[in-house]
């Protein structure tokens, strides 16, 4: 989770000062060998075999042989359109809401918390070491059908609203697109205000009283200063929480229903229960090539290469 | 109209808690419902207060089996990933080698893709090679996804790291080794041992990557998810309870120990 941020800041280019050239020239080559032996054999070769798998034919029984058979993929994509819609549509959705959610909380941490700061910075690691699935299993128990939740909005008449906007189905929140995107927000929410923390962190407070001493209102500085300088933060959180919410099936499947499925339930459901590898291979391809081309395209957009 | 002042004044302050406390929210219900007595076999609605679940943490078939499992591949995964993260993160600060872009993107791409897509992709790969899922299929995979995790955070500590103290060392008449473990080793040591923890608790949590991988083997988040169409038993609740309150005390002793450590230096 700290990944991207630790990437050093992009003012300041890491000074690649010439190592000192020591002992054996093969030195760094042996350090690397087995941690990157280990990458390529079971991170890139897996998807060799992957790409390998989704243009063969044939069955369980009588064995895949390679066909060059791209028409998996043209069924793929006509069949399962919409799941990858909703993938792209939750995940947007919990990642923008994260933002919203996480940027008060990592400003409060970074400038208001005072003596108080490193208590609630080990309150939003915490729930990390409780097992995600117990935390998500939680959540049936809060949007219940008749829980306070449910209650709540429905004497707010606000149940009418979002099940006209097609949210939420009738009396419950469970079961509808409200709770999925509700537990994906829940879930990535704290990988989006720790780098959002780090970038914060780093700001010079004296940049806040310059602004003041300039007759810049609070909101002005925050508009003008304060978010400008967090948008390493702001693209590194958007791309943490995106990227695993968008391949995410455990929330669609605890939460959801049929028709809430995401295309992570697909992949699943075609590798572990209907057995058909050449489809769920060439799903997984097509949300790996889909994830690439929105990262880089993301990070270009953003100006922050040195990100990776 | 103080009110609304004060209101405006602490409107962030207010928004930040009421963000703290929807994450935190799930943990409370977890650890309420840890106390009580459901009708079915579900654990979803709050019948009546009971410390039975406490006292008998064990009671439910697999539970306590999957749990120590789960430990034993999370010790050998942050083991594995450890050491060769770190060798990797060495490599990478202190020496000038061909290839580095290359090896930088190996890094980083685990951690950008999706875990379904990791999961998929390597069972391909232990499918094609007729490998028995289980046990060392669940680490594989663990050490896979932890090592880039473990790379990116030593490598910050030890980029931050004065070459001139080895440089020193070395003037003194230490000689490689010693210079190594004297003096490199001590100085990575806290960023190492983030990286360790790190990996620990990803490999202790994942579900996604070993419910690919693991054939018949039951970690526990597997089995969270298996008693999720099943029922629900409230040892569950219990065994997360306890995580977090042994995870939150792990923490706050870390951050006293070195609290101490930095007032002694002063």
């Amino acid at each position: 989770m700290t990944t991207v941020t630790e990437a050093p800041p992009p003012l300041a280019p890491t000074p690649q000062k010439k190592p000192p050239r020591r002992r054996g020239r093969l030195t760094p080559y042996w350090l690397l060998l087995p941690g990157i032996l280990w990458l390529l054999l079971f991170f890139a070769l897996p998807m060799v075999y992957q790409a390998s798998t989704s243009v063969q034919t044939g069955s369980l029984e009588e064995g895949y042989e390679v066909t060059w058979h791209f028409a998996t993929y043209w069924d793929a994509v006509s069949e399962y359109w919409p799941q990858f819609l909703r993938s792209v549509l939750y995940a947007g959705t919990a990642t923008a809401l994260c933002l919203l959610l996480g940027y008060p909380l990592a400003y409060l941490i970074a400038f208001r918390a005072g003596r108080w700061r490193n208590l609630i910075l080990i309150l939003v690691i915490a729930p990390f070491f409780t097992s995600f699935l117990i935390r998500t299993l939680a959540w049936k128990t809060i949007l219940a059908d008749g829980g306070p939740v449910v209650g709540a909005l429905n004497s707010l008449h606000l149940l009418d609203v979002t099940s006209w906007l097609g949210i939420t189905a009738g009396d419950r929140v469970l079961a509808t697109p409200l709770a999925v995107v509700c537990g994906l927000t829940y879930n990535f929410l704290p990988f989006m205000i720790l780098p959002l923390y780090t970038s914060l962190e780093r700001i010079d407070g004296r940049l806040h009283e310059a602004a003041h001493d300039l007759y810049a209102k609070p909101f002005t500085t925050f508009r003008k200063v304060t978010f400008p300088l967090s948008m390493p933060g702001v693209v590194s959180g958007t791309l943490l929480t995106f990227i695993p919410a968008s391949g995410d099936y455990v929330n669609a499947d605890l939460l959801g229903s049929t028709d809430t499925r995401m295309v992570g339930n697909v992949i699943q459901g075609q590798f572990l229960r209907v057995l058909d590898y050449p489809t769920a291979a060439a799903l997984s391809f097509i949300l790996m090539a889909a994830i690439l081309i929105i990262v880089t395209l993301y990070i270009r957009k953003s100006g922050t290469e040195d990100l990776v | 109209m103080t009110l609304v002042r004060w209101l405006k004044r602490h409107l962030v302050v207010l928004a930040g808690l009421l963000t703290l406390g929807y994450l935190l929210l799930p943990n409370v219900v977890v650890t309420v419902f840890s106390f009580n007595n459901p009708k079915g076999r579900f654990n979803y609605e709050w019948q009546q207060f009971s410390t039975d679940a406490w006292t008998d943490p064990c009671g439910v078939a697999d539970l306590c089996g999957s749990l120590s499992l789960s430990l034993q591949i999370a010790a050998w995964a942050t083991l594995g990933a450890t050491v060769l993260g770190t060798l990797i993160a060495f490599a990478l600060v202190r020496y000038r080698f061909r290839a580095r872009g290359a090896v930088n993107s190996l890094i980083f791409l685990p951690m950008a893709m999706p875990e379904v897509v990791m999961a998929a992709s390597l069972l391909t790969l232990f499918l094609n090679m007729g490998a028995q899922l289980g046990f060392w299929t669940i680490l594989i995979a663990h050490i896979m996804f932890c090592l880039s995790f473990v790379v990116t955070a030593v490598k910050a500590r030890v980029m931050s790291m004065d070459p001139k103290l080895e440089e020193a060392a070395r003037d003194l008449y230490a000689g490689p080794i010693q210079t190594f473990v004297r003096v490199t080793l001590p100085i990575a040591a806290p960023g190492i041992a983030a990286g360790a923890l790190l990996a620990f608790a990803l490999s202790f949590d994942d579900f996604i990557i070993t419910n690919f991988n693991a054939g018949a083997t039951v970690t526990f988040p597997m089995f969270v998810w298996g008693s999720a169409q099943r029922g629900t038993p409230v040892q569950i609740n219990v065994i997360g309870t306890a995580m977090f309150i042994v995870a939150v005390l792990i923490v706050l002793s870390g951050m006293v120990i070195s609290g101490r450590r930095k007032r002694q230096r002063a």
